[in-house]
Formats: C-alpha cells, structure tokens, sequence
C-alpha cells in the first residue's frame, strides 16, 4: 500500500459485511432497472442442512450388515391410505415437479427416461402435460396447480397420481412467473394465452380457499378418476406441523414437504432467500403431525429441497421420510449448469454452477429453454440414461449408509442413527448435538 | 330416463355410472332426485347425455365436464362446472363462488346471480349470467366470454388477458389492466349469439365491453441509462 502518512500505520480498505460488493451490486442493479431481479433456483444463501446432520453407523452396540451383500431393500408404497391403485416405485427417490415451458419438451422427456429406466415416478408442471413426458414415463404425476394450466379430465385419468400444489419451497406463499422469451407457440397453445407475454401463474387456487374447501376438492378429484389415483398435496416449508396436519385431515394420501432450497423456474430473489424454512427444519414438525394422528406410513410423506445425493436421502428416510424428491440435481445430471459451456455462461454474465436465469430461455446446455437451436444441444436419451445413473448412485450410496446402520430396508433408518454437528442443526432438525443426548427445546431438558 | 336416487344409491354409484356412458349410449336422458346439496354431482362425465338434477348442489356439480349437459333445478354450490372442456350447464338459481373457474369450453348458462370470482382464470368458455356478479369476477380470465345481464361487483377484470366481457348494468370498479373496450359490430354479433343461447331477454346494444389493456403483458422496465 502506498504510504503517505510519512510512515504512520494506517488502516487498510475493509469491506462491509453488511453492505457486501453483492449486496451493493444489487443495489446498482436495482436503481438502474427499477424491477426486482427474478431468477431460477432455490436459496443459495447457507442454511442449515443435511451437512449438518452424521450418522453413527454401527459398532458393538449395533450390529452392521455387510455393506455389498445383504439384502437392503429400497422399494417404497405411495398412497396407500384411500387410493384403489397406490404406486409402487422401486427407490424412494422422485423426480419433482418441473413444467413444460420452463423445461424444453426433450428434457422432459429425459427426465421421464430416467425416472422409469430407476423404477421411479416423474411429475408433469405448470403447464400441463405433454405427449413426451407421458409417453417415457412409466409412472407419471400429473400436478393440479393454481393456474390450472393445460388441466383436463383426459390427463387427469391417464396419469398415475394427482399432486395438489399448494405451494413450494422456494416461494411458499407465492405465485410464478414465465417471461415471454420463453412462451413458444407450443408453450402458448398449451396455455392458452397469448404468444410472447410475461406468463403469470397465481398464488392461490381459483376453486377453493381453505383445508375445509381442499378436502371437497380432493373429492371431486377422487371422484372424477374413480378413487383409483394416490392424491399427493404438495406444501412449501413453513409451518410444517399444522400444514401436514391440514393437509392429511383433507383427505391426502401423501404430504410432499419441499424446504427453501427447491429450485423453481422463475421468481423473486428476495421470496427464493427470505421466505420459507429449510427442509431439516421441516421434517421432524411434518413427522410429529403424521404421528399425532397416528398415521406416520399410512399417510406418505415426501421431502425435497437440496436432496444431492444417498446421504441426504438416507438422512431424510432416519428423520422419518418415505421418500424424497429432486428437481435441480435432476437438471444438473441431465447437464444444467455443465462448465463445458462455460465460455457461453461468461457471455451471458455468469459461470457455471452460478447459471440461475432460466427464465431467460437462453440455456446454454438446452434445457431450461424454448429455442429450437440450444434445444438440438440436448440430448433426451444420453440425458435420461445420466439421470439413472445418478438415480442409481444416490441409491446404493444410501443403502450403504442404511447398511452400515444395521438396517435392511432404507425404512428402517430412524433418528437414533443421526447426530447434529451444530446447534443450529440439533434445534431444527431435533437431532442431539454429536457426543451429547441433548438438543435446545428437547423436552424435559433444563438446559 | 334413468331416474337416480342419490341418497339412497350414493354418490360413487352416480358418478361411476355417468361416466360409463359412451358417446354412442341410448340412456342419454338422466334425472337425479335428492340431491340435497351434496358435492360433485356429474363430475368428469363425457358423453352427450343430458342430466337434470332436482334440487340444489353442493361444490364443483359438473365438474370437468365433457360433452354433456348438466341442468340443475335449483343453486349450485361453488366452483360450478369448473375447468369445463364442453357441453353445457345451466342453474335455474344463484351460483355461488368460482362458478365456470378455468373453464375451457362449452356453456354455462346462470339464470340466477353469480357470486365472487365467477369466471376466474376463464380459458375459453362462455359464461351468461341472468342476474348480477360477484367481486373479482373474471380475475386473469383468459379467454372465452362473460356475459352479465345485471350488475358486476368489484375490481372486474382483475389482470384479464383476452377473455371479453359484456356488461349490461353498473360496473362498480374495474380491477388492474381492465377497460371499458368500444363495442364493435362483430362484438354486437358474438353478443346477440350468446343471449341467444343463454336464453337472455336483452338487447345487444344495451351492454358495454370490457377487456384488457393489455399494460401488464409485459414487464414494465426502466432501461433508460
């Protein structure tokens, strides 16, 4: 540093941690362009996680299964309460909800591909469904959303489950939006609504308004497909325990729980990072419901939110989960965010990893996009044979875990096999903090 | 005519046998008695049959519906003949809320008044109200027509895209990007059709047409340095 204080020490630039050069990057972006930014993702901020959370595996007072040979099952039953038909996957690892338009046609097709080469389900969007997606789909999840675009009966009755949308984790509370650089001819027509337009898809549903309305409406679903389908009711993480309580009382087969670390196609920055709780937060409260009602595994429960791998699978299933689903580690095997096209992600401003405006519909990899040219990019069948792969590895990396616990079903896993690294962790997730039997709020607890 | 009794052969056995009729079916004239307003009465049907239900309805009666016409003798209950593909439906009485809510096609026809929010998020049908609507009737209403003979509540229109709506009495507000719209010959035509066909004792000429103004299509960003 340059001295001119004649020799005199002197204090050296600090940056603020308050007003950080993001923090004030977003600023100048704010004055100069007058709109909120919108992106795609889920929060990137760091919260508490599945990271937070270990497993203790076995020694003397456990007795380990040997971790390639025994039988560790992985098969998982999805509706079993009202519906006539429940879905019966092989791992209880799903693919989440992802629209058409948000996603190009051929990466719906991959997600559909991958899903059914693991044995497992994939669920339709916004936007309704599409010939693609429920052709290489063995088993589908068709979603009944509140902008109700693209629903119909013909669907309706050709999928193999109904998932009620209540809300998501990145956005609980909110509503989405579709920017028109994306609204294809195909996209429009779909949803019947102009070409070109910033396509806005409400918050809230246009038939019904509370749990009491909710439980009529699960009926008429009911009754239009003749009770045969599993009817999921899918809830951002907020206030877990009454929404999972709400939601099983109207008549749910299966509650999905999604934290703040889901990805969605497009909103606001400020909802994605300030709104809603992080899924470890939320599993135990969704637990605690199911099992005051006395219908933990009657009722299903399924987690997503920042699921990247078997660990965090394993680590939902010990916190009392059926099942998980993926949205953005489902992109990220089919190819999102690959550095390979890191000098196009530079040209538009960014780096791999850090790509986040799919609304843009200028994906580099060709998926998150409408445009004919960085579609051809993508390929549906190599995309779907990367997602079971990853489907796979997720799958015998949370066997390994199970196994190394004892356990000869990925549902036998259970909260005694975990510990919390943080207090932060041990307080959400309920978990004793590594080396002590005790967790802030624990009952009975003095301390 | 196949007369169901609902209260005694219940709901399921209604609806099971409804939606086992195929678009060749000779029972196309059904009456149902006891409805005594239960929900989801001829939902998911498709078949051109006719359904005559005495009595009044509970929540989404003709829910879904397809190709059949589903006539109540009496008020409907909320979300009436929502997300409708085809066919028609027509409440002798009042319609509570969401009544024709994302309806694709087809016709509703309420003789009645319609409560709040009727028409919400429209993607097609025509709606032709006899009496008055509620608030927030035809909120993001996307297309198709709504027709009211009476008067319409609050903030109609709310964020509309290209739904068109005709009103005969007072409008007490308008929601965002809805405007009172000129009404054009052909408008005068696609409106005499639809009173037409919704049995309405009015004159085209006596109505107004609001649609939108399409400000809120597009994101409103200042890029000017």
């Amino acid at each position: 540093m340059k001295d001119d204080h004649k020799g005199a020490p002197r204090t050296v630039p600090i940056q603020s941690a308050t007003f950080s050069n993001p923090t004030n990057a977003e600023i100048r972006r704010a004055a100069a362009t007058g709109i909120y930014d919108i992106r795609g993702g889920g929060s990137k901020r760091k919260v508490p996680h599945f990271d937070d959370l270990l497993f203790l595996g076995a020694s003397i007072s456990r007795y380990a299964l040997e971790g390639y040979r025994e039988k560790c099952d992985t098969k998982v039953t999805l509706g079993t309460r009202f519906a006539k038909k429940p879905i019966e996957l092989d791992i209880p690892v799903t693919i989440a909800g992802m629209s058409f338009g948000a996603l190009s046609g051929p990466a719906k097709e991959a997600l559909g591909r991958g899903a059914s080469m693991a044995g497992t389900s994939t669920t339709t969007g916004d936007g309704g469904m599409t010939e693609e997606e429920r052709g290489h789909s063995s088993k589908l999840v068709y979603q009944v959303l509140p902008s109700r675009y693209g629903m119909n009966p013909d669907d309706l009755r050709r999928c193999d489950a109904i998932e009620v949308v209540v809300g998501q984790g990145a956005k609980p509370g909110g509503g989405g939006m579709l920017l028109g650089q994306k609204i294809s001819d195909r996209v429009a027509q779909m949803r019947n609504l102009p070409k070109g337009i910033d396509q806005r898809s409400a918050c809230r549903h246009p038939d019904w308004t509370g749990p009491d309305d909710l439980e009529i409406k699960i009926m008429e679903l009911r009754e239009i497909t003749a009770w045969e389908k599993p009817i999921y009711v899918k809830i951002g993480g907020t206030r877990p325990y009454f929404d999972t309580m709400l939601a099983i009382k109207a008549g749910a087969d299966v509650v999905v729980l999604d934290g703040m670390q889901g990805g969605t196609a497009a909103t606001q920055d400020v909802f994605i990072e300030h709104v809603g709780l992080p899924i470890i937060a939320c599993i135990g409260e969704a637990v605690r419901a199911l099992q005051d009602m006395d219908l933990h595994r009657e009722v299903q429960l399924i987690v997503s939110g920042g699921i990247r791998g078997g660990a965090d699978v394993a680590k939902a299933l010990a916190l009392g989960a059926d099942a998980v689903a993926i949205g953005t580690a489902a992109m990220i095997a089919l190819g999102d965010n690959d550095p390979r096209w890191e000098s196009e992600y530079n040209a538009l401003g960014t780096t791999a990893g850090a790509y986040d405006d799919w609304h843009e519909g200028k994906d580099p990899a060709g998926i998150t996009t409408q445009d004919p040219e960085l579609m051809k990019r993508f390929d549906p069948i190599a995309g779907g044979r990367h997602l079971n792969n990853f489907l796979k590895v997720m799958t015998l990396e949370a066997q390994t875990i199970a196994r190394a616990c004892g356990h000869n079903h990925l549902h036998n896993l259970e909260p005694e096999d975990l510990v919390s690294l943080t207090m932060e962790a041990a307080a959400m997730a309920k978990i004793p903090l590594a080396g002590t039997k005790w967790y802030p709020g624990m009952p009975g607890s003095s301390y | 005519m196949q007369t169901f009794d609902l209260e005694a052969q219940g709901l399921r056995n209604l609806n099971a046998a409804l939606q086992a009729q195929s678009t060749e079916t000779n029972q196309t004239a059904w009456e149902i008695v006891n409805a005594r307003g239960s929900h989801a009465i001829a939902v998911g049907l498709d078949a051109p049959i006719e359904v005559n239900v005495k009595g009044s309805t509970g929540y989404y009666c003709a829910g879904m519906n397809k190709q059949a016409t589903v006539h109540v003798h009496g008020s409907a209950g909320p979300g009436v003949a929502e997300n409708m593909m085809s066919g028609t439906v027509i409440i002798e009485g009042d319609a509570s809320q969401y009544a024709g809510a994302t309806a694709n096609g087809g016709t509703l026809i309420i003789k009645g008044n319609a409560s709040s929010r009727c028409g919400i998020s429209m993607k097609g049908v025509d709606i032709i109200v006899h009496g008055n609507v509620g608030h927030m009737s035809a909120f993001m209403a996307q297309s198709g027509n709504l027709v009211v003979c009476g008067d319409a509540g609050d903030a109609l229109g709310d964020s509309i895209y290209e739904a068109r709506l005709f009103v005969r009495g007072s409008v007490k507000s308008l929601g965002a990007d809805c405007i009172e719209k000129e009404m054009r010959p052909e408008h005068i035509e696609i409106l005499k059709e639809l009173l037409e066909r919704g049995g309405c004792d009015a004159k085209p000429e006596e109505f107004k047409r609001y649609g939108s103004a399409r400000k809120l299509y597009n994101f409103n960003i200042d890029n000017a340095y």
